[in-house]
């Protein structure tokens, strides 16, 4: 199984959401170097984590992937 | 080819206007240009409408014959062009080149946006359907999010700070709170811009554009015949469009915009010119952060050095590039579809030295640079007096 874990490359803290995800705000989100060269990904991370930190892939959900520091 | 020139200029002012509709603030604009161009409706030969969500928005469709049949064009092709805040900057490209091959004598180039009838989420709804709905914008990105990602990342390997972004901030307000068609017009401090309400961190309500309600026009007519419409024409130098990657976390460096580059980089060949001899010019500047990179992609200053160039005062009227003496996208506002054809507008008042307060010294070339989405449509477009 290829691991999805990664390096955070860049991130924010979205305090004003899109309509559908008003409710999940404030929510972080990054985009994800993913070990190995397995590109990068847009996602959620659950505890708040800044550039350069290590985060493991926690979960999909509704196509959504979760990170944890 | 064809040169090219622009014999007139129309604008409604940006701001929110629950009484008027999408097409009225159109038609308004294009019967500004007309006017200004000193040319009848009936004369006009096509027309390319800058638009990025009006189904969206305000629910209609077929936008380019709606607008074009209520400005009294008769027959003539009307297309709407999209490509989300670069829509009308594309739609003048097009024009450009349809006067440039010898297909059309006189064409009008609009852009509108009417956004101010929806609630702020759904604004950011719409909105983030210019990112890639499928990834990023799944994922919770708005179009602040993204671009504070930008600002994140730029802060970190370049040393930018929070301070800098906010100067952009500072500057455009203080020139579009001398812009009578601009919506925001007051002046913001520094304080204020730091302790904005949170949108997207790092950045605050100051540091994103307007959501506003407008539109913009111009008529462009083969250079030869420039003058027989207006003395005061601005011929066209050079004007590019690229694209890139329209999903943020597809580029491999997200401190700058490729498509920027390109489009500069096209432009300045095009036009024989290089940064040095630009007088003024209107940027981007949906975030303070797309301002300073755009200063940096566009050769004004060096890569990584958009910040401190910013906040040194260079890119302020009397500064050595004056960048957005209109107000910006900031102070002056963002009507989405209205923003490519309004800051050719606003070059041309420069180069006219019809500016006011507003008003640059030297004021013979002058560049406007209009983005799509986080980068993946620009148009670069360089005008010169006459």
């Amino acid at each position: 199984m290829p691991t999805r874990d990664g390096v955070v490359y860049t991130e924010t803290v979205v305090h004003a959401a899109p309509e559908q995800y008003a409710a999940d705000a404030p929510y972080q989100l990054a985009i994800i170097d993913i070990d190995g060269g397995g590109g990068r990904i847009t996602a959620r991370i659950l505890n708040r984590a800044q550039i350069g930190d290590r985060v493991r892939f926690v979960e999909d959900r509704n196509g959504v992937a979760y990170y944890s520091k | 080819m064809r040169s090219v020139a622009v014999v007139g200029i129309g604008k409604t002012p940006f701001g929110a206007f629950p009484d008027r509709d999408l097409r009225s603030l159109a038609v308004e604009a294009v019967e500004n240009a007309l006017r200004d161009a000193t040319v009848d409706p009936k004369q006009v030969e096509a027309f390319y409408l800058g638009n990025f969500a009006g189904p969206s928005f305000v629910g209609q469709n077929h936008l380019a014959p709606y607008v074009g049949m209520a400005a009294g064009f008769e027959g003539i092709p009307c297309t709407r062009f999209e490509d989300a805040c670069a829509s009308s900057g594309a739609a003048f490209f097009h024009a450009w080149q349809s006067v440039a091959a010898g297909v059309y004598d006189i064409v009008v180039v609009g852009g509108v946006e009417k956004m101010t009838s929806q609630t702020t989420p759904k604004v950011a709804e719409i909105l983030a359907g210019a990112g890639d709905m499928a990834g990023e914008g799944r994922a919770g990105a708005t179009f602040p999010a993204l671009f504070a990602m930008i600002a994140r990342r730029h802060m970190h390997q370049f040393g930018t700070t929070r301070e800098q972004l906010a100067a952009v901030a500072v500057k455009n307000h203080a020139n579009g709170a001398k812009n009578p068609l601009a919506h925001m017009r007051k002046i913001v401090t520094m304080q204020q811009v730091l302790a904005g309400k949170p949108i997207s961190d790092p950045l605050t309500v100051y540091d994103c554009s307007l959501v506003s309600d407008g539109a913009t026009a111009v008529v462009i007519v083969p250079l030869e015949h420039a003058a027989r419409f207006n003395p005061r024409f601005a011929k066209v130098l050079a004007v590019t469009q690229t694209s890139d990657h329209v999903a943020l976390d597809h580029k491999s460096d997200i401190t700058l915009f490729p498509a920027v580059k390109a489009a500069g980089e096209k432009a300045y060949k095009m036009a024989g010119l290089s940064p040095k001899q630009i007088d003024l010019a209107e940027l981007h500047d949906c975030f303070t952060i797309a301002e300073i990179i755009a200063s940096e992609d566009l050769g004004f200053t060096t890569k990584g050095q958009g910040g401190p160039f910013a906040a040194s005062g260079a890119t302020a009227i009397g500064g050595q590039i004056p960048i957005n003496t209109s107000g910006g996208l900031k102070s002056k506002g963002h009507p989405v579809g209205a923003t490519g054809v309004g800051q050719l507008c606003d070059i041309v008042m420069q180069l006219r030295g019809d500016a006011g307060e507003r008003q640059v010294a030297k004021h013979n070339i002058g560049l406007a640079q209009n983005l799509g989405g986080s980068g993946a449509t620009c148009v670069v477009t360089i005008l010169e007096a006459s």
